[in-house]
């Protein structure tokens, strides 16, 4: 207990120093200059700004990380309720209210409700992420290599079966991206797979050219071939932007409950925002006074999902610092800011770079406070954002979406690959494949085959080795339900939007 | 089994469904094809050969149940999509990677890309697109590349700059 406090306030020493400062403030606001443009979620936020991290130190970029990361997750819920265009699943449920708030004149309340709830969801889930992640850090230093695989096997499941809504189109997206993830010389033989004789291939497929390539290209291609479809209506905001008395009143517990549920969810290797802003939205139908307000914009609907969103945003963000193990779109994104330092969070990074790990969680506190700071008075500018039409906006969002690859790789293959993911974040958005588990296949599909070989190697080619450690054989079990699970339940507790 | 209702239209075979499989399918054999000139290197356990082995497996039996999705016409409803503006951003990466494969510059090469996704998105006004897509880029270039350090591609116009 007493070493989290005295781990934090050494973060806390990092994380305010002048500079440090700056670059949260920087993350920050570019967190919500891009995350406000519609249809970019906070994955694609921090995708489309990891080139600006690039000179940075390890320390200062993911500090600035932080603030992107968070800072993107405002922006996505002020577009949705502004414009009704979640840029993401997860904000799905705010949409639904929010925007009708925003249509009744109440979009000040509802953008208060939900900057405020994210801030107090926020706070209170990255006391919970200080406080779990050295209890978690302890436990998984026993972790053998065979515990890692089993533990990655309930992630993809988990990934997979719960996203989008049918499991086998959920699963051929994790396919897509554990083959993606095969491309590249094998680090233990040395020998190339799936390179064609490319020689840009043999360095495997870059985590960030996929994601542009399948959330800014793909989603400027989708956009673009169903314009004729629907017409983006752009809310002012008109009012009062302050909650009154009854507002606070009706807010509270939403907020509380949507943090109960979201922390935890997030926390689990399940992933995924989707599951506990539902939960929220459908508890706070049921418990509200005011059911007839629903459908129709109660601030219950935009309070407890955003508290929950952002909760299990910062629930991830446990499993990822503690196990190295992405469980969201976003995490995956975050895991490759780390991996461009050639840092690979987990137990070892707690303990070797102890200034790294609780520097970024101390500024996860400081981004979130800049962001209740700076959010409500700033709403103007955002709303400008907004307001660029829809030629220059994607147009411009595909110029910055290319600036990265080119930048980082300015060779005709990888933007080939670029546009080639497009295609194919296109065509998965076209028949509704989900696209996170396609970037997290990618990600984590090499570790677990290393992880799988290492244990393997050392029980001898035994493949006994994987049940008979508990914890890797609780873990595959808990991967065989949560596999076979949707199969027999079909159906259960799928959220659907309401069509407007 | 309700075909004989008239709220709900039978369903049918959806072709694209079936191409989705073929090509799911397509994948799983070029895996194994290439893991097959790999050479397991391992005493014990596995070599290189056998993810991709694995990982075939599973997208054979996905091709087989995105199959099945498909013959039910059990895959979700789509809208009309316009090809026309797909095409067009299409044109302008091509541009793009052409421009910057030939040496043009990281300037003239998103600059295309620009002015085509605006047309795609149904702007029509492509000399006024043009000028403010190159005023963009190249103070995007000036920022990105003399500020930040990134080093972009330098074509004819950066090295005017």
């Amino acid at each position: 207990m007493m070493d989290t406090f005295a781990a934090l306030a050494h973060g806390m020493a990092v994380a305010v120093q002048p500079m440090n400062l700056l670059y949260a403030l920087i993350g920050v606001f570019l967190g919500t200059a891009v995350g406000v443009l519609p249809g970019i979620g906070p994955a694609l936020t921090v995708a489309l700004l990891l080139p600006v991290t690039y000179k940075l130190d390890p320390g200062g970029s993911l500090i600035m990380f932080a603030g992107i990361y968070y800072g993107g997750m405002y922006g996505g819920s002020t577009t949705a309720i502004l414009i009704n265009t979640p840029g993401e699943s997860a904000s799905m449920a705010t949409a639904l209210e929010g925007n009708k708030m925003a249509k009744a004149g109440r979009g000040g309340p509802a953008l208060a409700t939900s900057a405020i709830g994210s801030f107090v969801a926020g706070t209170i889930a990255t006391i919970g992420l200080a406080f779990l992640a050295p209890w978690l850090v302890d436990f998984a230093v026993r972790f053998g290599p065979e515990d890692y695989f089993a533990l990655m096997c309930v992630a993809f499941v988990t990934v997979s079966a719960t996203f989008g809504d049918s499991p086998v189109r959920g699963l051929t997206s994790l396919f897509i991206g554990l083959t993606l993830g095969l491309v590249g010389i094998d680090k233990l033989t040395g020998q190339a797979r799936l390179a064609f004789g490319i020689p840009e291939l043999l360095d495997g497929v870059e985590v960030t050219t996929l994601a542009v390539g399948l959330f800014a290209v793909g989603e400027a291609l989708y956009v673009a071939s169903r314009r004729h479809h629907t017409e983006e209506k752009l809310e002012p905001v008109r009012g009062s932007l302050w909650m009154t008395k009854e507002d606070w009143k009706r807010s509270w517990k939403p907020w509380l409950r949507g943090t109960m549920f979201g922390f935890p969810i997030g926390a689990l290797p399940a992933g995924g925002a989707e599951i506990p802003t539902f939960l929220s939205y459908s508890t706070e139908k049921r418990l509200t006074k005011h059911p007839e307000e629903f459908g129709k914009g109660a601030i219950e609907g935009v309070a407890g999902p955003e508290a929950a969103n952002n909760a299990s945003a910062a629930g991830t963000l446990v499993p990822l610092l503690t196990l190295g193990l992405p469980t969201s779109a976003t995490a995956a994104m975050m895991l490759a800011g780390f991996q461009q330092y050639g840092l690979n969070p987990g137990p070892l990074l707690f303990a070797e770079r102890p200034d790294l790990v609780w520097g970024l969680i101390a500024s996860l506190f400081i981004a979130n406070c800049m962001l209740l700071v700076l959010n409500l008075p700033l709403v103007g500018l955002w709303v400008r954002l907004l307001a660029i039409p829809q030629p220059w906006l994607y147009a411009g969002i595909l110029v910055f979406a290319t600036m990265g690859t080119i930048a980082a790789k300015p060779s005709v293959v990888e933007l080939s690959m670029l546009a080639g993911f497009g295609v194919l974040g296109f065509l998965m958005r076209r028949f509704d494949f989900p696209i996170a588990p396609v970037v997290v296949g990618l990600i984590l599909g090499p570790i677990a085959e290393s992880q799988l070989r290492r244990a393997l190697a050392i029980s001898l080619g035994d493949p006994m080795t994987l049940v008979q450690s508990p914890i890797s054989a609780t873990l595959l079990a808990v991967a065989l339900i949560a596999l076979l699970a949707p199969f027999v339940m079909k159906g259960l507790g799928r959220f659907k939007a309401n069509e407007d | 089994m309700s075909s004989g209702d008239p709220a709900r239209p039978p369903r049918r075979v959806d072709r694209a469904g079936l191409v989705i499989a073929a090509l799911l399918a397509g994948l799983a054999a070029v895996l194994v094809w290439d893991a097959r000139g790999l050479q397991s290197a391992a005493m014990y356990g596995m070599g290189p050969e056998a993810m991709p082995v694995v990982v075939a497996s599973g997208l054979a039996l996905l091709a087989i149940g995105n199959f099945i999705d498909a013959l039910r016409g059990n895959l979700p409803a789509r809208e009309s999509a316009d090809p026309v503006p797909v095409v067009l951003i299409l044109i302008g990466l091509a541009l793009l990677i052409a421009i910057i494969g030939f040496g043009g510059g990281f300037i003239l090469a998103t600059s295309a890309l620009f002015v085509t996704t605006s047309a795609a998105f149904g702007r029509r006004a492509i000399l006024v697109d043009s000028i403010i897509a190159l005023v963009m880029s190249t103070f995007i270039y000036l920022a990105f590349d003399r500020l930040l350090t990134l080093s972009l591609p330098a074509g004819p116009l950066e090295r005017l700059l």
